[in-house]
């Protein structure tokens, strides 16, 4: 793992081992709870994911003079760590993202200063070591750009949908796709939201702590205006409802989401021809591709083989379930519905 | 086909595993690919692993395929099926066919076979004889068409190299053994690449998906400075080599291409784009557990060998791809279309009962347009 400073932890607090922190720190949670001069701590936190959840990022204080830095830079990750703690607390998967996204795209503004940082070296090779370390992209520096591998270029561009981002439409060299600092911190955006919101899921659960009810429940009630879908019995699992929506949405899909969406209805049923149109407003759509892995799953083409729908363990993993009561007991999405006698 | 010259093309063929199987170039990793055949007259057979050459051998004396196929992929189990196969990682290969190129000598080679009353005619729509539309067309490539399939073979060579960083000799180029040609590229860093990903590269090596902003065009105040110089690398110095002509014309035509306008600049790069790009088959690069025809083995649509070609420019598929046997052989051919085989000239022949050498008849029997007499 990467050594970190202060100043690294309250840029991207999601590095740090939360547990670990707060010992060095000679904290514990409940003192947050009680102790009146920490209680602040938690209104920040909470703070912290009201504003991820309206779509903005958070403004935090690591800016400013030397005094008030060195003790805002502790208040900065405390505030993280324990925001972390609210939500696992309230359970809220859709705030989960939500925040993961607004750390993620703050975080990105912190990547892309260091890498543009042209008086010192040592922060800039700390994000080039960050980047490496999470997303195994070696970023080299080149007169005033990055340049990186095309194919580990190709294997995040993919996701984009705007042409520019296309390859043909790049500076390509030896090899090698050249990037400004800001195209660079753009390429891992997805990248660095799922891995903040897979640490958020990974993380332990810890028991309700006296103090933190309040905000949690809080939480509990703002989660429910983003609450998008509701299901009725007979239709289609929560999962499965989510991705369909996304694609009608025009949002972005991740690989495994397709996956997950075309080998179910495939299960069900469907034909290829019937499906190919589903995935039409996908930002990246592309007829060639998109028939060829239909096929492909379908095992209409080539093998003969056909793939099955991963299991609800196995989705849970990707971030793609969202489960209801009702799949209780359902261990892939295709039980989901299915009465048990 | 007929039951006689089934047996005929399986002779032929056994006798090439025989003595040519030097030909056969047996990918490295041989015990974790795919491989698949076909048998005449009969339907693929795939999932089969095969240890070493020997193996390999022994398959072809013993089946006698009409063709045979090896994945580019490497896999843990390449006799499983395809979701337990376990893929590791596959080679990138391209597939240019003369076919694809739009040339206009096609009309000159091409004959349709009525699938109804058999009848053989250089009509392309309708059959002279029945009236029937359900023709079968059969070309016999003619060396414009081997000139142009080169040609787009070292334009991807060149844009492999310069652009992509691969080394030339990881650059492999074979005959197909029928109208064009496979290229491999071995140890490339493309190799755990996906098919999206590959389809994505395939748009770049084929100058798809373009925008007038990378080649310093824009809807409002384009900037002279941002049009690309005429010795830049990559596809910027192609577009200047194809747009300018010559670095004293750039100027001049900078200023042309800012007055015409954003949409005529994306209507020169729609123009350029099948001058400037390779023409390859988006579908094969692309496919990652394809199986792809054998290097060395024998195509079944014209009984030539998919042969390497260690200098392709001077290659000639008709004297270096003909590896069946020289004796003779009694057939009826209708074969309207002349054509030459180890710089010897045949045809053209209607409905002649003529004798000549194997590999001649072989030829026209694989593309239906003689039976053995
Ligand atoms: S539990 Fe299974 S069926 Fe329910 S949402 Fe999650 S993945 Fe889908
Ligand atoms: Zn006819
Ligand atoms: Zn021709």
């Amino acid at each position: 793992m990467l050594s970190l400073g202060q100043d690294e932890i309250a840029k991207y607090p999601f590095l740090a081992d939360a547990g670990q922190y707060l010992k060095d720190k000679g904290f514990t949670l409940e003192q947050f709870g009680t102790d009146p001069d920490l209680k602040s701590l938690i209104e920040k936190a909470f703070n912290r994911i009201e504003v991820a959840a309206d779509g903005k990022i958070y403004h935090s204080e690591i800016t400013g003079d030397k005094v008030s830095k060195e003790s805002a830079l502790p208040r900065e990750v405390f505030s993280f760590l324990l925001a972390i703690v609210l939500l696992k607390l309230s359970g809220m998967t859709t705030l989960i993202k939500r925040f993961a996204l607004a750390e993620a795209r703050r975080a990105e503004k912190y990547l892309e200063k260091d890498l543009a940082n042209i008086s010192d070296e040592s922060k800039k090779q700390l994000a080039i070591k960050v980047i490496d370390d999470l997303f195994s992209v070696q970023i080299k520096k080149h007169d005033d750009f990055f340049v990186i591998p095309v194919s580990d270029y190709l294997k995040h561009s993919i996701n984009f949908h705007e042409r520019e981002w296309k390859l043909i439409n790049r500076h390509v060299e030896n090899g090698l796709v050249f990037l400004t600092p800001h195209e660079t911190v753009r390429l891992i955006r997805k990248e660095l939201g799922s891995y903040i919101s897979s640490k958020i899921i990974n993380a332990k659960t810890p028991p309700m702590i006296s103090g933190f009810e309040e905000p949690v429940n809080k939480l509990i009630s703002m989660s429910k205006k983003f609450t998008t879908f509701t299901v009725t019995t007979g239709e289609y699992p929560p999962c499965i409802k989510h991705a369909i929506e996304i694609l009608e949405k025009g949002e972005n899909l991740p690989h495994s989401g397709r996956f997950m969406l075309a080998t179910f209805l495939l299960s069900k049923g469907q034909s290829v021809e019937e499906i190919a149109p589903l995935f039409k407003n996908a930002p990246d759509y592309n007829q060639r591709v998109t028939l060829y892995q239909l096929n492909h799953l379908a095992g209409t083409s080539g093998s003969g083989t056909h793939y099955s729908c991963p299991s609800c363990e196995k989705l849970k993993t990707q971030n793609l379930c969202f489960a209801i009561p009702e799949c209780d007991n359902v261990i892939n999405p295709l039980q989901f519905g299915k009465k048990r006698i | 086909m007929q039951e006689n010259d089934i047996k005929f093309l399986e002779d032929s063929f056994k006798k090439y595993y025989f003595e040519h199987f030097d030909l056969i170039r047996v990918p490295n990793r041989t015990s974790e690919r795919e491989f698949g055949f076909q048998k005449f007259n009969s339907g693929m057979t795939r999932h089969i692993s095969i240890k070493d050459d020997k193996e390999l051998h022994l398959l072809l004396m013993k089946n006698i395929p009409s063709d045979v196929y090896c994945s580019n992929a490497c896999y843990s189990f390449p006799n499983l099926p395809m979701n337990e196969k376990d893929w590791k990682e596959a080679d990138l290969i391209f597939d240019i066919d003369a076919k694809d190129l739009n040339l206009e000598c096609r009309n000159n080679h091409t004959i349709s076979k009525c699938n109804k009353c058999n009848e053989i005619s250089t009509d392309s729509n309708i059959c002279s004889k029945c009236n029937s539309t359900k023709l079968e067309k059969k070309s016999l490539p003619c060396k414009n068409c081997i000139d142009a399939s080169k040609n787009e073979v070292s334009k991807l060579s060149n844009i492999l190299i310069e652009d992509l960083n691969v080394q030339q000799n990881d650059i492999h180029v074979y005959f197909s053994g029928n109208e064009g040609f496979h290229v491999y590229v071995y140890n490339s860093q493309f190799q755990l690449l996906g098919s999206r990903e590959r389809s994505e590269l395939t748009d770049y090596i084929m100058f798809n998906g373009t925008i007038p902003e990378t080649f310093g065009m824009k809807k409002f105040k384009p900037n002279r400075s941002s049009f690309p110089d005429f010795e830049e690398k990559g596809w910027r110095g192609r577009f200047s080599k194809e747009v300018y002509g010559s670095k004293s014309k750039r100027s001049k035509i900078i200023s042309e291409l800012i007055t015409s306008g954003y949409s005529s600049f994306q209507k020169t790069l729609e123009d350029i784009s099948s001058k400037i790009g390779a023409k390859i088959d988006p579908n094969v690069t692309m496919d990652i557990h394809r199986i792809f025809r054998l290097p060395g083995s024998l195509n079944s649509k014209s009984g030539l060998t998919k042969i390497f070609c260690s200098n392709l420019e001077k290659f000639d598929p008709y004297t270096e791809a003909s590896f069946l046997d020289e004796s003779s052989v009694e057939i009826i051919a209708n074969c309207p279309i002349e054509f030459k085989l180890k710089n010897r000239r045949f045809g053209p022949y209607f409905n002649d009962k003529v004798s000549i050498p194997t590999y001649a008849a072989a030829y026209m029997i694989c593309k239906k347009l003689a039976k053995i007499a």
